[in-house]
């Protein structure tokens, strides 16, 4: 494995019977890198990111998650990352820390270890007063912030979000994305699927799939310079428009 | 494990923090048990007779007066034949038919005996057996009354007959019904609403993506309903015993061996539903239409098995609370040795296997 890569796929591919999901894709994501996934619906995207994530096994090609096979080590590629789902996904029923002391529980870490990181990520995100709420008397924003600090609690080299700000205000959003940031200078390779343009702007590395292909991957402001647009969205609507996939 | 006993802390939670949820599960049974023990003592009243009496003499008349008078008892038909007897039965217009011997008053003053007969619809035993007691009693009574003017002594002996479930199925057989529909409920219906939850919710793919082990993702699920399940056990076994004075006749080692089996089979139902269903409502409904409705009408906790017509019966044989209503009856009410419910155990033991390994399976399938 190549020394910085926190994510190497080569040709990696996933059928359906007669149908392509994901067709060769290869790309890699650089350590601490902030890679922002993209691609209309049905473009493939949440195909390759279970297979990414050892969810789905590749029908061919080969891809590498923290240093680990995704065919063959799957349980270790899941012992190195988080996951963040497009559903909200943490317990409602269930308290804050409670939440917290889950997850970290079942990523394998010790119970005095667990209550220092609760406390100290809840004071961090001025959140501790809120420490015995239920989750479901939580406003969404603050929901999904806890799902976030949930995913990296565990300190995972790599965190996939799919999708994680859908549904959420502006505001809330720009604050997710300083916990993303925060999260990338600590070392964390963030891997994230969003349909907002102007999320994907904020991306260090960006890569447009369609039809199952990857049919663009740099950086926005190159992609921007190629197609000659000057959002990101320019970029996106040019090559969406060749898709010939229906959703 | 560490991340198994975290796990199976969190789905003790969910419970817990449902009360109302939790008010059915351990409620349910227990009300269950209390109304069925006491609506078995009911006093019946109003109970439509069928009067066949080819005599026509005043002891008849003078017996069949004083039902009527009773308040128990209501004169609805009088019918000439015998034969006729079935069929008021079957378009249900009698509850219980008294039938007099001929010559009856000739009988009694001549042979000092004189029979009468009492027929009652058993499909309900409970009731039958009220009915055919209150009757005997006012025969009794008449009787006792002509002892009194006669100098001869005289018996008026009744004979009864059991229409429909001649083995008059224990009054307690619905103890074990309760306990097999309790169990298929909460193991069964409440695992695979569990798991569906979570996959309704999205927690289900975080789960997966984790390192957390399919297997046991679905152990701890399982877990606190097990708990659950033994906890109801225990309060249907101390309140019939206690409470409703149903005797455990048999061994209570086996029994619980029984129990833990037929649980075994439910929870794998439940976890086999979790895999099909997408939905919690589906889950319920799959659960409400394919296990209660046979654990209830097929089973022989309502409608006695033997007297199925041949194609329901044969369809009882896939129902696993048949076999194990069946062996709990064996064991617990007719304390018969653990030799004689071998072939229950045996099918139960059978269903299990089959159940676990085939929604592994699908379980597994569903992962890829």
């Amino acid at each position: 494995m190549e020394v910085g890569k926190a994510i190497i796929t080569d040709r990696l591919t996933k059928t359906f019977g007669g149908f392509t999901a994901v067709d060769s894709i290869s790309f890699s994501v650089d350590k601490g890198e902030i890679f922002g996934f993209l691609g209309a619906n049905g473009a493939g995207k949440t195909t390759a990111m279970r297979m990414l994530c050892g969810l789905s096994k590749p029908t061919s090609g080969k891809g590498v998650v923290a240093g680990f096979d995704i065919s063959r080590q799957s349980e270790k590629v899941k012992r190195n990352i988080g996951y963040m789902s497009q559903k909200f996904s943490l317990y409602e029923d269930l308290e804050v820390w409670e939440n917290m002391r889950l997850f970290a529980g079942i990523y394998g870490m010790g119970d005095k270890e667990i209550i220092e990181k609760t406390d100290e990520v809840l004071n961090r995100l001025g959140f501790y007063e809120e420490k015995n709420t239920l989750v479901k008397d939580l406003p969404l924003g603050w929901k999904q912030k806890l799902a976030f600090s949930t995913a990296i609690f565990h300190e995972p080299k790599i965190v996939f979000l799919d999708e994680p700000t859908g549904g959420v205000d502006p505001v809330t959003r720009r604050q997710f994305w300083e916990l993303i940031y925060q999260a990338a200078d600590g070392g964390i390779t963030v891997f994230v699927t969003t349909h907002y343009m102007d999320e994907a702007e904020y991306c260090n590395k960006v890569s447009i799939m369609v039809d199952g292909r990857i049919e663009a991957l740099d950086t926005p402001l190159r992609l921007k310079q190629q197609f000659n647009t000057s959002t990101m969205n320019g970029v996106f609507q040019q090559l969406a428009q060749t898709a010939s996939r229906n959703e | 494990m560490k991340q198994f006993l975290s796990f199976v802390r969190k789905e003790f939670k969910h419970i817990f923090r449902d009360k109302r949820t939790m008010l059915i599960l351990l409620g349910m049974p227990i009300v269950q048990i209390i109304l069925f023990g006491f609506a078995i003592t009911t006093e019946v009243q109003n109970v439509r007779v069928a009067i066949v009496d080819p005599s026509k003499d005043i002891s008849t008349q003078h017996i069949i007066d004083k039902i009527n008078a009773s308040k128990y008892f209501e004169v609805k038909r009088v019918i000439n034949a015998t034969n006729q007897i079935e069929k008021v039965f079957r378009h249900g217009e009698v509850d219980l038919a008294i039938v007099f011997e001929e010559r009856f008053n000739e009988n009694l003053n001549h042979t000092g005996k004189a029979r009468i007969r009492l027929i009652a619809d058993a499909t309900d035993p409970n009731t039958a057996i009220t009915e055919v007691n209150y009757a005997t009693s006012i025969v009794a009574a008449v009787q006792q009354e002509m002892i009194g003017t006669n100098a001869v002594p005289i018996q008026i002996i009744p004979e009864v007959k059991m229409l429909y479930n001649p083995q008059m199925e224990s009054a307690y057989s619905f103890v074990p019904g309760v306990m097999g529909l309790i169990l298929m409920l909460i193991c069964a219906m409440m695992t695979s609403i569990s798991i569906v939850r979570e996959k309704e919710t999205g927690t289900m793919e975080v789960l997966l993506v984790s390192p957390m082990k399919p297997i046991y993702i679905i152990l701890s699920k399982a877990m606190p309903y097990f708990v659950l399940s033994c906890v109801n056990l225990i309060n249907i076994l101390l309140l019939s015993v206690f409470v409703l004075g149903v005797p455990i006749a048999g061994s209570l080692v086996w029994l619980v061996v029984v129990s833990f089996m037929f649980i075994m089979v439910c929870l794998s139902l439940g976890l086999l539903i979790s895999t099909i269903a997408k939905t919690q409502v589906a889950a319920m409904l799959m659960s409400g239409m394919v296990l209660m409705m046979p654990a209830l009408l097929l089973s022989g906790m309502i409608y006695p098995v033997e007297n199925m017509p041949a194609i329901l019966e044969w369809i009882s044989n896939i129902v696993p609370a048949r076999w194990f209503i069946s062996s709990v009856r064996k064991l617990m009410i007719q304390g018969l040795d653990v030799s004689y419910v071998l072939k229950e155990i045996a099918i139960l033991t059978g269903m299990a296997i089959f159940l676990i390994v085939v929604s592994l399976k699908k379980f597994k399938v569903r992962l890829q």
